[in-house]
């Protein structure tokens, strides 16, 4: 028995064992995109609702004044960037990261002139090396992240933002489009853009004043916002890991296909052997 | 009678939906009772208990904060968290009492203080819609 036989045997069954956890994953991710998908879905409302609201008190009255809706001249900015804990994800991390390096490379000279809000590990552990100035981070976040889960970063940064310690928020994340396309997507959060839109109907009595209200909604719609991007995110993540895995299982498939048709040939071509050395053999006493 | 729908919804998902004959919050300049065909309105909530009559029936929801949005035939209350009576883990409350009660008696810096006291508001709705 030729010993290159065995190697090859040995390898195949390594393959085999990396192909059965990649299944695994694979269909695990798959399970949990739809999960993060109703979650993603059941936040729609909410999200909407407050849209809506919050568009009526803007068009509804004339010269609202508050400054989340206020743009000043940009001295700092401010990033909020969501990524996952965990990675064989395929792009996932590495397309949102280097989106958001490259814009920092284009628009900053020094690191004083940015700050960074980081979701997922992978994130934090890249932007820790690269020595960038990271004021809060939140790791560890569930599949199925609550409110109150992000709730302390959100609301961090955007009471950054009025108290002015930059003057605007960029959000960067994975944009969900469908399981196995996912956008990289820079948001300007804050100052709010022109939340117009469809002006509304009904006019609303305002207590206590319109200004009055907006004050207490206008963060719970930028805390909203963030809330969907994250839940967004993770739909993403699951969306790309269950891609990347599947490509990863499929690769695997062929790899030991090849492997079976070497380790074929290799036996064939030893039993061959053996019988023309066994032919040779009676020849010789004959 | 006349009735409207009443909606509670949170960002994770909807939490009550049905319709009713009246509602009773506690928005942030007191407390106000809503009848079918109110007059269209928005205000922020305070943390208390909001209670919904319908068909001779009462429901009691823990609602935290966030705002009601009243319409003619329609209510929405938008808040970050609401649980229904049933849904209240008492002895969970009960824990969250206790923390934000101890934090509140240890008085460090200010933050911490107005966030054990957000808490401690929190535990005592739930502990007082249950009760109710």
């Amino acid at each position: 028995m030729a010993k290159g036989m065995r190697d090859i045997k040995r390898e195949i069954k390594s393959k085999q064992n990396t192909k059965q956890i990649t299944k695994a994953m694979e269909m695990v991710a798959a399970s949990r995109l739809r999960k993060a998908q109703e979650a993603a879905q059941a936040a729609r409302p909410y999200a909407e609702k407050l849209k809506e609201v919050v568009a009526s008190i803007a068009s509804g009255t004339k010269d609202v004044k508050h400054p989340m809706l206020e743009t000043r001249p940009v001295k700092k900015t401010g990033y909020l960037v969501i990524t996952s804990d965990r990675g064989l994800a395929g792009g996932y991390n590495a397309n949102i990261l280097r989106k958001v390096t490259q814009t920092i490379r284009e628009k900053h000279k020094s690191s004083d002139d940015y700050v960074l809000f980081v979701i997922g590990r992978k994130g934090r552990d890249y932007f820790r090396r690269r020595n960038m100035p990271i004021v809060e981070e939140v790791t560890g976040l569930p599949d199925a992240p609550t409110f109150a889960d992000i709730k302390s970063v959100a609301y961090s940064a955007v009471k950054k933002f009025s108290e002015g310690a930059y003057d605007e928020l960029y959000l960067y994340y994975n944009e969900f489009v469908n399981a196995i396309t996912q956008v990289p997507t820079a948001l300007r959060l804050l100052p709010l853009e022109e939340v117009g839109g469809k002006a509304s109907v009904t006019s609303y009595e305002y207590e206590p004043s319109p200004e009055g209200v907006l004050e207490v909604l206008l963060p719970k719609y930028a805390e909203t916002l963030i809330y969907s991007a994250v839940l967004d995110g993770k739909a993403s993540e699951f969306g790309a890991r269950m891609t990347a895995m599947g490509s990863a299982t499929k690769n695997a498939s062929k790899i030991i296909n090849q492997l079976t048709l070497t380790y074929n040939r290799a036996r064939q071509a030893a039993i061959t052997q053996e019988i023309s050395e066994i032919v040779a053999g009676a020849n010789a006493q004959s | 009678m006349s009735t409207f729908l009443v909606e509670i919804v949170t960002p994770e998902r909807k939490v009550y939906a049905e319709t009713a004959n009246m509602v009773s919050v506690t928005g942030v300049e007191g407390e106000l009772g809503i009848l079918p065909n109110h007059i269209p309105l928005v205000t922020p909530l305070r943390i208390a208990p909001v209670t919904i009559k319908r068909n001779g029936k009462v429901d009691i929801v823990a609602v935290n904060g966030g705002f009601i949005e009243v319409r003619k035939d329609k209510i929405v209350i938008l808040a970050e968290s609401a649980e229904l009576a049933t849904d209240i883990n008492v002895e969970r409350a009960e824990a969250a009492k206790q923390r934000a009660q101890q934090r509140l008696a240890a008085k460090r810096d200010e933050v911490d203080y107005r966030r054990a006291e957000l808490a401690l508001q929190r535990a005592m709705n739930r502990l007082n819609t249950k009760q109710k």
